[in-house]
Parts: C-alpha cells; sequence; structure tokens
C-alpha cells in the first residue's frame, strides 16, 4: 500500500510538472481570444521550453556558480512546494509530511535564489527586479500566512489535507472567513506569480518589469527551468485556491474512476480560473509599482479581516 | 392628559406658522405667545400632576421630576422670547441676517421648544432618544445663522460631536432594549422607562453596564461633560443671543434629566452585583473632571460668551456629580441647583447680549464701563454673576450649600476638591468681570434699548429662592427626590 | 457553524462584507466612489434585515427591510450625489494621512468591539448575536472616519456610516426596535441629511472649500480675528487645489 501511495505521489509531482505549461498556455489563449487575436497554439509553452532546452548556454563571464545553480534549485524547490498541493488525492504520504508552512518556506526558498541570481551578475536590471521581487514578497508573504492560518484555524490544522477533508466533511457552507480569505489569497497569487496588475509577464519593458528583470541575463537551459518554474508556481497557486475552496471531486480513496474523477475536477476547475485571470488581465491595467503595497496591504486586511470573522462570526455561531 | 397635548402640539403648530409667517414685526409677538401658551399647559400640567401623582399613557409619563422641568422649561422658554423679540429685530435691523433667517430663527425656537418638552414628557427611551436628537437638528441652523465662518465651524463642530454622541446614545440605548428583551414579553414596551423600572432588578447587569457607558458619553457630550465639551464654548459662543439663553438653560438639563433617568435604571439593574454603585461613580468621575477642567479654562476666555459657556460646564459638572453622589441629600440639592442654574444662566446670557450691543463686540478686554454707560444693563451683569458664582442672598449658594453639606456627609475628601473647584471659579469669573463693570467706558458708547424685564423676573426668582424656598416647591422637589433617590429629604 | 441552516450562514455572510465596506469607506479616497461604497453597505444592511425577517419569520422587520433600503441605499446616496455634483467635488480625492496606521487602528477597533460584546453576547439570544460585535465595528469606525477624514463630505459618510452600524445592532441584537422609534431614528436621519447638504454649502462660502481641517478658527487661545481667512487660502495654493 504505501509503496503505491509513493508511487501515486510520484505521479501527482510528474504531472504537476507535465500540466504546468499547458495552463500557461491555456491563459495565453484565452487572453488572445478575448483581445480578437487568434494566439499561439495552446501547446506553445511545450514548443518553447523544448526549443530552449536544446539551445546552448550563454553565461555571463562576471556570473558566480551561483548563477549556474540557481536554476536548478529554483525549480526543484517550487516543484517540491508544488507537491506538498493535494492535485488529485487526499491520502498521498507527501501531503501527510508538509504542511502549509513548509510550502510557503520553499516558495521563499525559491524566491531568495531567484532574487540572488538576479543580482549575481552585476547589471542594472537584475538588481532592481530583485529589490521589486522583495518588495512584492515581503507584503504578499504575511497576508498569504494570514489566509492561511484563516483556514488552519477552521479545520484546528496546518496541513492542506486536513483542511480540505474538514471541508469537505462540512459540506457547502457560506463561511465569511473563507470568503475574505480567497479573496487575500486571489490577490496574494497575482502578485507572487507576477500577473497584471502587478507585473506584467508578457512584456520586457524595462522600467515596469520585475521577474522578468532577473531573468535577462539566461539563456538555454536555465532559461527553460527559470520560465518553467515560474508555470510550475502559477499552477500550484491555481491547485491551492480552486482545491482548498473548491475541493468536490478530490479523490479521498485510491481507485481508478476516483482518481480520474479527481483528474477531471482538477482540470474543469483551472480551466475556470484561467479563463478568470486571461479575463481580469485583459480588463485590469498595470498598476504604478507604488501602488502595489496598497495593493498587497488590501490583501492583508482581507485576510485579517477572514481571521476576524471566523473568531467574531463563526465560533459559537 | 389635554394639557400634556396642549402644551407637545402648540409649538408644534406654532413652529411651522411661524415658518411661513412673513412679517417680522409679527412673528417675534406671535412667538411670546405661543411660548405663553406652552407656559399655561405646563402650569396646568403641573397642577394636574399635583393632583394626581403621575399621568401615564402610552408614550408619555408625567410625575413630579420632570413636571418641574417641563415647567421650568416653558418658563425660560416665555422669558427668553420676551427678551429676543427686540434683541432679534435689533439683529435683522443691522443687516447681520435676512428675512428668511429671521423665520428660519423663529420656526426653529418653537422646533427646540418642541423636542425639549417631548424629551421631558416621553415614557419612551426610543423616543427620548429621537427628540435630543431633534433638539441637535433644530439649533444646528442657528447656531450658523450669521453665516460668519467662525458660526459656521462652530455649527459644524457642534453639529458632528452631538451627532456622533447621540449615535453612541443609541448604541447605549439599543442594549438596554436587548436586555429588556429577556425580561419583558411585550416588545413594544421594551423601552418603555417606566415599565422597565418595575424590573430593573431582572435586567441583565453585564449588558446594562456596557449599554450605561454607551449613553452616558452619548448623552453626556449634549451635557457638556469634559471631554466631550468642545462643541459647547464654540456653538453657545457664535450662536444669536437667546439661542445661547435656551442651550445653557434647557438643553444641557434635558440631556442630564437622560442621563438621570437612565442611571436609575442601572442602579436597579447592578443592585444585587459587586458593582452597585458603577453607574454614581462615573457621574462622579465626569462631573467633578468637568467641574475642576471647566473652572481653570474660565480664566484664559476671552470671549464674553464663551466665559459664560464655560460656566455652564462647570455647573453641568457640579449637578452631574451630585446625581453620581446619590442620596437624598444631594439629590434634592441638585434638582434646586439645575432650577436656580437655568434662571440665573439665562439672566446672564440675556444681559450679556445686550453688553455686546453696547460694546460691538464679544471679546472681554474691550467691554468697558458697562455701569457708566448704561447702569441696568452693568448692574444686572453684576448681579448675575454674584449669583451664578454662589454668593449668599442668592439661590445657587443653597443649593451648592445643601451640595457640599451632603458631599461631606458621604464622601468627605471630596468636599475640599469642590470648595477649591468652586473659589477657582469664582476667581476666573471675577477677574474678568470687574473691568467691565467699572471700567472706564470707551469714548462714544451707547446706551441700548434694552427689555431688563427677563432679568430682572430670573434674578428676582434666584434672590427669593436664597432667602425662603416656597413650601409648594419643597414639596415639589421632595417629591422628585423621592423618585430618583428612593427616599424623600425631608 | 456547522447547524446552522443556509439562510443564516447567509446574514453572517452579509454583515462581514457590511464590515469589509467599512473598511473600504475608510481608505476609499475618491469621494464618488466612497458614496457607491456607503450605497451598497445600507443595501447590505438592508438585506441583513430581510434575510433575519425571512429567517426568523418576523414580519416587522420586512418593513424596516425596505425602510433602510430606500433610505440608506438609495435616498440618501442619491442626495450625496447630487450634493458632491453641485459642489463640482466629483473628481475629487482625498489620501488619510496614515492609511496604514489607520486601517491598523480600525482592526483594532474590530477586536475591541468582539472584546466588549463577548461577555454580553455570551448570554445568548438569536443566531445573529455574533453580529452585534460586528455592527459595534461599524460604528466604531464611522467614528475612526469620522476623525481622520478632513473632507466634510466624507466626514457625513462617517457618520452615515455609524448610522448604518446602529441599524444592523438594532436588527441584530433586537429584532428591530419599536417602529415609532425606528421611524423617528429615520425622519432624524433625513433631516440631518438635509442639514448637511445646506452646510456644505455655508462652510464653501465660508472657507471656500470643503476641507474641515481648515476650520480652526476657533480653538482655546483666542486670535483676535485680524488675518482675514481668504489669506490663509492663499497663502497655500496646494491646500486650496484640493477645493477644486
Amino acid at each position: 500500500m504505501t509503496v503505491i501511495t509513493w508511487l501515486l505521489a510520484l505521479l501527482q509531482a510528474l504531472l504537476i510538472v507535465a500540466l504546468a505549461p499547458l495552463l500557461m498556455g491555456w491563459v495565453r489563449k484565452v487572453k488572445a481570444r478575448l483581445q480578437n487575436r487568434r494566439g499561439a497554439p495552446l501547446l506553445q509553452p511545450y514548443f518553447d521550453l523544448h526549443k530552449l532546452l536544446m539551445k546552448e548556454i550563454r553565461v555571463p563571464h562576471t556570473a558566480s556558480l551561483l548563477f549556474r545553480a540557481a536554476p536548478y534549485i529554483v525549480f526543484v524547490a517550487t516543484w517540491l512546494a508544488a507537491a506538498t498541493v493535494p492535485l488529485l488525492a487526499l491520502d498521498l504520504p507527501i501531503a501527510q509530511i508538509a504542511d502549509i508552512i513548509v510550502l510557503v518556506g520553499l516558495l521563499a526558498l525559491a524566491r531568495f535564489f531567484l532574487a540572488l541570481a538576479g543580482m549575481d551578475v552585476g547589471t542594472a536590471f537584475g538588481g532592481m527586479g530583485a529589490s521589486r521581487e522583495m518588495l512584492i514578497s515581503a507584503l504578499a508573504e504575511p497576508a498569504m500566512l494570514m489566509a492561511v492560518f484563516t483556514l488552519a484555524m477552521t479545520a484546528h490544522s496546518t496541513s492542506l489535507v486536513s483542511v480540505m477533508a474538514h471541508h469537505l466533511a462540512d459540506g457547502f457552507l457560506l463561511r465569511p472567513s473563507y470568503l475574505f480569505a480567497l479573496g487575500a489569497l486571489l490577490l496574494v497569487a497575482l502578485a507572487e506569480c507576477g500577473r497584471i496588475p502587478v507585473d506584467n509577464p508578457a512584456t520586457h519593458l524595462e522600467l515596469t518589469m520585475v521577474h522578468e528583470a532577473m531573468l535577462l541575463e539566461y539563456s538555454g537551459r536555465h532559461l527553460a527551468l527559470m520560465e518553467w518554474a515560474a508555470q510550475v508556481k502559477l499552477l500550484l497557486y491555481g491547485v491551492l485556491i480552486t482545491n482548498v475552496f473548491f475541493p468536490w471531486g478530490v479523490a479521498q480513496e485510491f481507485s481508478v474512476t476516483a482518481l480520474g474523477v479527481g483528474f477531471m475536477a482538477v482540470l474543469g476547475k483551472l480551466m475556470i480560473l484561467g479563463a478568470a485571470l486571461a479575463l481580469a488581465e485583459t480588463t485590469l491595467a498595470k498598476m504604478r509599482l507604488f501602488r502595489v503595497p496598497a495593493f498587497l496591504n488590501l490583501a492583508l486586511l482581507l485576510a485579517l479581516l477572514g481571521l476576524l470573522s471566523h473568531v467574531i462570526l463563526e465560533i459559537g455561531a | 392628559m389635554t394639557a400634556l397635548l396642549v402644551m407637545v402640539l402648540t409649538p408644534l403648530l406654532g413652529g411651522l406658522v411661524l415658518a411661513l409667517l412673513r412679517p417680522l414685526a409679527l412673528a417675534g409677538w406671535f412667538n411670546l405667545a405661543v411660548s405663553l401658551i406652552t407656559l399655561g399647559s405646563a402650569a396646568w400640567l403641573a397642577w394636574e400632576v399635583a393632583a394626581a401623582g403621575v399621568i401615564a399613557s402610552t408614550y408619555f409619563r408625567v410625575d413630579a421630576f420632570n413636571v418641574y422641568l417641563v415647567v421650568l422649561t416653558a418658563f425660560v422658554g416665555v422669558t427668553t422670547s420676551i427678551f429676543s423679540r427686540p434683541y432679534m429685530r435689533h439683529v435683522c435691523a443691522s443687516g447681520k441676517i435676512s428675512a428668511m433667517s429671521m423665520r428660519i430663527y423663529h420656526s426653529m425656537y418653537q422646533a427646540f421648544m418642541l423636542t425639549m418638552l417631548v424629551a421631558l414628557t416621553t415614557d419612551n427611551l426610543g423616543v427620548l432618544w429621537v427628540a435630543i436628537e431633534g433638539a441637535t437638528l433644530a439649533t444646528v441652523l442657528l447656531v450658523s445663522l450669521y453665516r460668519t465662518p467662525e458660526a459656521v465651524e462652530a455649527a459644524w463642530k457642534y453639529f458632528i460631536l452631538c451627532g456622533v454622541g447621540i449615535a453612541l446614545a443609541l448604541f447605549g440605548t439599543v442594549l438596554t432594549y436587548f436586555a429588556a428583551q429577556h425580561v419583558i414579553a411585550d416588545p413594544s414596551a421594551g423601552l418603555t422607562w417606566s415599565v422597565l423600572y418595575e424590573r430593573a432588578y431582572e435586567l441583565n447587569p453585564t449588558v446594562m453596564r456596557i449599554a450605561f457607558v454607551f449613553l452616558l458619553v452619548g448623552y453626556g457630550t449634549k451635557v457638556g461633560l469634559v471631554p466631550m465639551h468642545q462643541w459647547l464654548p464654540d456653538a453657545h459662543s457664535e450662536g444669536p443671543t437667546p439661542m445661547s439663553a435656551v442651550l445653557s438653560g434647557l438643553l444641557l438639563n434635558v440631556a442630564l434629566y437622560a442621563v438621570v433617568r437612565l442611571k436609575m435604571l442601572v442602579d436597579g439593574s447592578l443592585a444585587g452585583t459587586t458593582t452597585p454603585h458603577l453607574a454614581g461613580a462615573l457621574l462622579m468621575g465626569f462631573g467633578l473632571v468637568s467641574f475642576m477642567v471647566a473652572g481653570l479654562f474660565l480664566h484664559r476666555q476671552r470671549d464674553i460668551k464663551r466665559m459664560f459657556s464655560y460656566s455652564s460646564i462647570e455647573h453641568m459638572g457640579l449637578m452631574t456629580f451630585a446625581f453620581g453622589l446619590g442620596g437624598p441629600l444631594a439629590t434634592f440639592g441638585a434638582l434646586l441647583h439645575m432650577l436656580v442654574h437655568s434662571l440665573t444662566k439665562s439672566a446672564i446670557f440675556v444681559t450679556v447680549g445686550h453688553a455686546t450691543h453696547i460694546a460691538g463686540t464679544q471679546a472681554i478686554e474691550r467691554i468697558r464701563g458697562l455701569i457708566r454707560t448704561q447702569p441696568a444693563v452693568g448692574w444686572a451683569l453684576l448681579f448675575g454673576v454674584v449669583a451664578i458664582a454662589g454668593f449668599p442672598p442668592f439661590g445657587v449658594f443653597t443649593s451648592e450649600f445643601l451640595l457640599l453639606t451632603a458631599t461631606m456627609q458621604t464622601q468627605p475628601w471630596f468636599t475640599l476638591a469642590l470648595v477649591s473647584g468652586l473659589a477657582i471659579a469664582f476667581a476666573g469669573l471675577f477677574r474678568h468681570l470687574h473691568p467691565m463693570v467699572y471700567g472706564a467706558a470707551p469714548e462714544g458708547q451707547q446706551p441700548v434699548s434694552a427689555n431688563m424685564l427677563p432679568v430682572v423676573i430670573h434674578l428676582g426668582l434666584v434672590l427669593w429662592l436664597g432667602l425662603s424656598i416656597p413650601d409648594f416647591l419643597v414639596i415639589w422637589l421632595n417629591r422628585a427626590t423621592e423618585l430618583i433617590a428612593g427616599a424623600p429629604v425631608l | 457553524m456547522t447547524q446552522l441552516p443556509l439562510l443564516q450562514q447567509f446574514v453572517l455572510l452579509l454583515a462581514a462584507l457590511a464590515l469589509f465596506l467599512s473598511f473600504v469607506l475608510l481608505a476609499q479616497a475618491r469621494l464618488v466612489a466612497a458614496i457607491h461604497a456607503f450605497a451598497w453597505q445600507g443595501v447590505l444592511v438592508a438585506a441583513v434585515t430581510g434575510v433575519v425577517a425571512l429567517a426568523g419569520n418576523a414580519h416587522h422587520l420586512y418593513f424596516s427591510a425596505g425602510l433602510t433600503l430606500v433610505l440608506k441605499g438609495l435616498l440618501i446616496p442619491w442626495m450625496l450625489h447630487r450634493l458632491v455634483r453641485r459642489l463640482e467635488l466629483s473628481r475629487h480625492t482625498e489620501l488619510l494621512r496614515h492609511p496604514a496606521l489607520v486601517i491598523m487602528a480600525a482592526v483594532l477597533l474590530v477586536i475591541f468591539s468582539y472584546w466588549l460584546v463577548e461577555p454580553m453576547v455570551a448570554q445568548g439570544l438569536a443566531f445573529t448575536r455574533n453580529i452585534v460585535a460586528v455592527s459595534l465595528a461599524v460604528v466604531l469606525i464611522g467614528l475612526l472616519m469620522m476623525v481622520f477624514r478632513q473632507q466634510a463630505v466624507a466626514q457625513v459618510l462617517g457618520f452615515m456610516s455609524m448610522e448604518n452600524g446602529l441599524f444592523l445592532a438594532a436588527v441584530s441584537a433586537t429584532a428591530g426596535m419599536p417602529l415609532v422609534v425606528e421611524l423617528g431614528v429615520a425622519f432624524d436621519v433625513l433631516v440631518a441629511m438635509v442639514l448637511f447638504g445646506v452646510f456644505f454649502f455655508q462652510i464653501r462660502a465660508s472657507i471656500d472649500s470643503l476641507n474641515v481641517d481648515r476650520l480652526n478658527r476657533l480653538t482655546e487661545v483666542e486670535i483676535p480675528p485680524s488675518p482675514p481667512f481668504s489669506r490663509r487660502g492663499a497663502d497655500t495654493p496646494t491646500a486650496t487645489g484640493a477645493s477644486k
């Protein structure tokens, strides 16, 4: 049994890596359609990754060992973080040993090395991107933790699996705290994944870019890994939001049908979320960097209100 | 019952007619006539209450305590309207306000009287709130009547601060209703004071304790308790003088009346707990702080109306302290003090109105030599201040003496604070008063046509009360004391 | 929470959203958007009243819900809108001085309300008892808004949102006040709104702006009224710009 569950966990982790470019492709496709363009094919991100992996690596001569190691560390850390989120089934061993705080920690580790790599070369853009990234994450992380604690308080556990199981056992409940936490996590996800209105992933405009500025010096396999890690991160947040707040469909036993239903359910949920993201990015304008703290403060406020409304309204009701 | 109806309907109809009445000369007289009818029906009501004890209906309830304030309110309403008729015509003639503003003034004067009388006679805590908020709304336009930047600022401050205060009072009222719902089955009776009072011992003490804090802060803003007093000096100094007279003489009383009624409920509710005197202690604290702070602020005033409004805060603080002290003697003293303070303070404001017309300014340093220019005004101001400072032949002395005695009996240490506070206030008043009354009159200062009748009546009454309190009043106040403190003083 | 019927969960959700709108009101820089937020808060309070009536089968609350909706959701926002247009403030923005501090203060007020009300609601009454803390928080945040906003219209919004909190308190703690009181309160609020409108024009006429912090002539230390007020405005061009 344990061997099978570990195999399933491995399968799930591989699935995440395999699916991540697809989600990115889907978001780009919907966005293009909304803007009356035909857009690149759905599988274009895979082609891009393939092309980059084949290419020669060029490394700036000012770069240190850190610059070469960073893509691997970032990719693995993000992947590990993603593997802790229940994608298809609840009772997987990796989810039992790693809770939400580990997830946040792994993401922080990835971000730390990303920022270091950005500064390592010593170009102006790399340093600028790194400092902006750190500003955003310093504000986003407390909001994320607070939102996550709201969920944890309801379930009396910081394990994602328990939170989801608790939620499934309760059935459909209108919880004010969940609504606020959902709002906070959505804002945090937009900021952390570098989407509009915080950052624009589709541009290399020097004054506004954050994430892209740190990757400017990368090429070939390194760039592919970095891009892939960003895609995995987007998927991670997508799965986190959909599966924690709308856990219906996730397999609670290890039968083929249950897993199949779980897979279809998560695909459907991610498609809806991706479309919503594309819609939001089409209608919103990117905000100035100075407004970003206000944006993230709103996320923090929502998370705080979630916590408070849980205490005030839900305990003892 | 008829008397009550007449008394409440007269200012209502009068206010509506005055809003439409165009001839200015007529409006002043009509205002006076309406006030006189109100006073007549108030006296009639007092007669009925004296005979029957309590008059009650679904929403109204008149007993010895509030009928006493009703008569006082109607009386000050009449004397102030005697004063306001020529005064406001003078203001209008000098071009400070338009004919339209005069109509607003008269109409709102009666609207204010209406809210005061409803607040006093109602038995429903919700209606009480509505009436006291209504009093703010009726007077706020009057404060800004002159449309100077200062007047507008004062009115805005008054509006916002009292609005906030009164909102907190409503929250307290909601909490009281919440406590009542556990006790009283009929939801429509849950805010009826008399029903609540009968079963006050059943009201949940935890809820009532929280409710009282909100109610005290809320209505205390209207009383002018420090630190919620900020609106009071501004509103008094920038509004027309008759308004200052009725605000000081009536509105503060009515707000304090509301606080005392609510304290009675809370005392009943907390009687069985470990803190039975919480409400009284809070009143004493707020009262004493207001008393001391206002006394100190008296010294640094440069505007004559501001100075006397601080004196009002001081006296309201003293009364609040006395009601907080509880006990028959203190309550009796506080009730008497309410009466003499209202009479004296409105007389002072009327005199100050004339004095500012003589000097053409409200700045104390430019009001000089009143006795030389117009002896009637000068002497009236002197006697008024002597009375309010608590000098022996006047009634304020009697009530303050009673209050000090009561304090000495129960909380001797506080006597020290009270005496020093009275001394500070006395010094503050007289250092400003002396040059205003005796100093050399500036060149060309002319007397104005002044109707000193209201002042003479008020100060005469205060003097009479100081020399001997008539029997019927003693019986009356004694009955009110019995209602509030549970035991008669005699 | 788990044993509550869906309608009652819905009431809690609406109340929580009303609290959130208080925060939006507090931090919203654009006046027109703040008026919209206030209108939505009024609608939410009306909705809470309506759903409580539905869930608790209290018919007299339908009337109260209708009254709140008309007064707080429609009439007062409409009046404010009209005033703002006539005062040419439609594009007015005013940033809070220390937004983070003010918001944190508001969060502390929410906690304080909970702390204050908690022993009281422990007595238990209806399912709405948990909303009492929320309503007190709405009242106190309205108060905070009146303290920290310098613009007269924003202060009025704070005042009106306090009233929203009071309506919410009346519904949640006591299932509605007696009819006479409710009508009286509504009447007072309406008259207050009309008077506020009058005052906007009076204030603008006297200081040529609606920034109330420039109403500072009456202080404890009396300054003789020598410098004409218009000059003070001319000295600070940035401040006069705000009134445009």
